[in-house]
């Protein structure tokens, strides 16, 4: 009887450690958002978005340069990295499905997801920086389209798999060549699906800084010449929380509650959309 | 399942349009590495393979580099991130498989991908300015004092609270793994047969015993390979621990202490290199950090595969 209780007791405080670390979890995200919210807000204005950085002591500075240049990075990384994403994913769930080669780059991707993106600019910096003696947007654009192809790679190849094989063999009976049931009709299939990969791999990309802090580098002005330095939100962040003035703090706050809204509403669109889909 | 359908112009440029896009992943790895085993060639001819990882020195103005220190920093923050973050993440991923009644799986499971997603520049500038100051003024003084007459402990608090310390980045760095282990630790918990656990009640085993001794162990390959996959990310983080690390080159001893990790150390010195010998140093610690990360994933992604396979047999 005696064991019995201890038992019992033991289970309860176990399942109320758990419960406990659950809500830290939660606790850790809501200080965190809560924290950029609060500072962020404060710091928000129109100008912001409106005007480029004034000299420290001037008033009227704004992140525009910054906020610009973040949005073109973005779409190139986006445009290089999603078609290969796409086409490599198709690769492997379509000409190369259930052969070794399709395995091998579907773990090699997972494991190139992961791989520390501060090397990936690195590598890029040899490549695309000292050859040419001078950062450049394009070598920030291809950095983060390295980060970016396996994401979508491993998603389209997921999601093209889900399509049931007796579509294609419905088209096949039709006559239609391997190339045209997928794009007709697999693609199709997978639509959503693959939609999705790319908004979540979008939002994987946007936050990141330390591919882009040795190749598109830093701007003080605006530029939309993808051939020079060019600012990006998250690496005008770094310079200006590290920076030691309070103006710039400010701004830098204003800045990551722009940059985690805009995440986080697409990670949150991200699942929705799939779990409307693919309930 | 491979269809050999007859080969249709179409057909070929298609295929093999999408058979160079999916070898480009196999080309960056190749790629990567042979840039960076050429671009630190310099500093690799001068310091060798066994000294560079074993000298203290990373002295840019001398040119004399050795890697230790960051090595140390790297694995010091990393082992004690995963130290709080592997209770607190198995913790999440229990309450969500066992635990949670229904309609809370959902909220929880979305809050944790959150936590997952929010950019790690967003964790670093937040430790910097939020919590390096309650470290500094509230809980690096009473950990001092709590740990003040016994012997050993109050080496590892010794020196003033400053906020900016190893302490300060391991645990930034902790709440960032714990979305990873736990979403990799919830999967191979529900792999866990339902008819397994239903045994084990109608045994009459409390919860905690079925959770103990039934999924745990059933998971135990999951998980693994899950810590080790959070390992590896942990090892290659760079802007969480930026703000907060201080970027001191040296072999420290108290968790008090500035110190500095290969990434940090890149970040923050890679566009500062002046002469070829320190870029060519800062190119092999890449290589370093990428060899390990890489053999640590390769490593959690051959666990992860097996218990998946140990499952669909």
């Amino acid at each position: 009887m005696k064991r019995e209780r201890i038992r019992k007791f033991e289970s309860s405080m176990a399942l109320a450690i758990s419960t406990f670390s659950a809500f830290l979890g939660l606790f850790w995200l809501v200080f965190i958002l809560g924290d950029v919210l609060v500072h962020g807000v404060a710091a928000l204005n129109l100008t912001l978005f409106t005007n480029d950085p004034a000299p420290v002591g001037v008033a009227g500075g704004g992140l525009r340069n910054a906020f610009v240049g973040q949005l073109i990075i973005t779409l190139f990384a986006t445009l290089i990295g999603v078609p290969v994403g796409v086409l490599g994913g198709t690769f492997l769930a379509e000409y190369a499905r259930g052969r070794a080669i399709a395995k091998f780059i579907s773990i090699l991707s997972d494991i190139m997801v992961s791989v520390p993106s501060i090397v990936i600019g690195t590598f890029i910096y040899a490549i695309l920086v000292k050859p040419f003696g001078h950062f450049s947007g394009w070598a920030g654009s291809v950095a983060l389209s390295i980060i970016m192809i396996p994401v979508v790679l491993r998603t389209t190849e997921d999601m093209l798999s889900l399509v049931p094989w007796e579509l294609r063999e419905a088209a096949f009976a039709l006559g239609a060549p391997y190339y045209k049931v997928i794009i007709q009709v697999v693609y199709r299939g997978a639509a959503t699906g693959i939609l999705t990969g790319i908004l979540l791999s979008i939002a994987r990309v946007a936050g990141e800084t330390a591919p882009l802090l040795f190749t598109s580098f830093n701007n003080s002005y605006f530029s939309l010449d993808m051939n020079h330095p060019m600012s990006s939100l998250t690496a005008t962040i770094f310079q200006y929380a590290m920076g030691p003035y309070a103006i710039w703090h400010t701004q830098a706050w204003a800045a990551s509650l722009v940059i985690t809204v805009f995440i986080l509403a697409l990670t949150i669109l991200g699942r929705l959309v799939i779990k409307w889909r693919y309930k | 399942m491979a269809v050999t359908v007859k080969k249709n112009p179409g057909d070929i440029i298609f295929s093999s349009l999408t058979a160079i896009a999916a070898c480009t992943v196999i080309f960056f790895i190749i790629g990567i590495l042979f840039v960076l085993i050429k671009e630190s060639s310099l500093a690799r001819e001068k310091f060798g393979i066994l000294q560079f990882l074993t000298t203290t020195t990373w002295n840019p103005v001398k040119g004399t580099f050795g890697a230790l220190t960051t090595i140390y920093g790297t694995f010091v923050t990393t082992l004690l991130s995963l130290v709080m973050a592997i209770p607190v993440a198995l913790g999440i991923a229990i309450f969500v498989t066992e635990i949670a009644p229904n309609f809370l799986k959902g909220p929880i499971g979305i809050a944790i991908e959150l936590l997952a997603a929010i950019p790690s520049i967003i964790y670093g500038m937040w430790g910097l300015f939020t919590l390096s100051p309650l470290m500094r003024n509230y809980i690096e003084p009473f950990l001092q004092q709590a740990t003040a007459g016994i012997p050993f402990l109050n080496l590892l608090f010794h020196g003033t609270p400053m906020g900016i310390d190893i302490l300060t980045a391991s645990i930034i760095l902790s709440i960032m793994i714990i979305p990873f282990t736990a979403s990799i630790a919830r999967d191979s918990f529900n792999l866990t047969p339902a008819i397994v656990k239903e045994s084990a009640y109608a045994l009459g085993a409390t919860k905690w015993e079925v959770v103990k001794d039934v999924v745990i162990p059933y998971s135990k390959l999951g998980v693994f390979g899950g810590i080790l996959f959070s390992l590896g990310r942990a090892i290659g983080e760079t802007m969480a621990v930026a703000f907060v690390l201080g970027n001191n080159h040296k072999m420290f001893t108290s968790l008090f202490d500035t110190a500095a990790t290969i990434t940090v150390t890149l970040a923050n010195e890679f566009t500062e290199a002046d002469k070829d010998i320190y870029l060519s140093s800062l190119f092999y610690l890449a290589l370093v950090l990428f060899m390990m990360s890489f053999i640590f994933l390769a490593i959690a992604k051959f666990f992860l595969l097996k218990a998946e396979r140990r499952q669909s047999r």
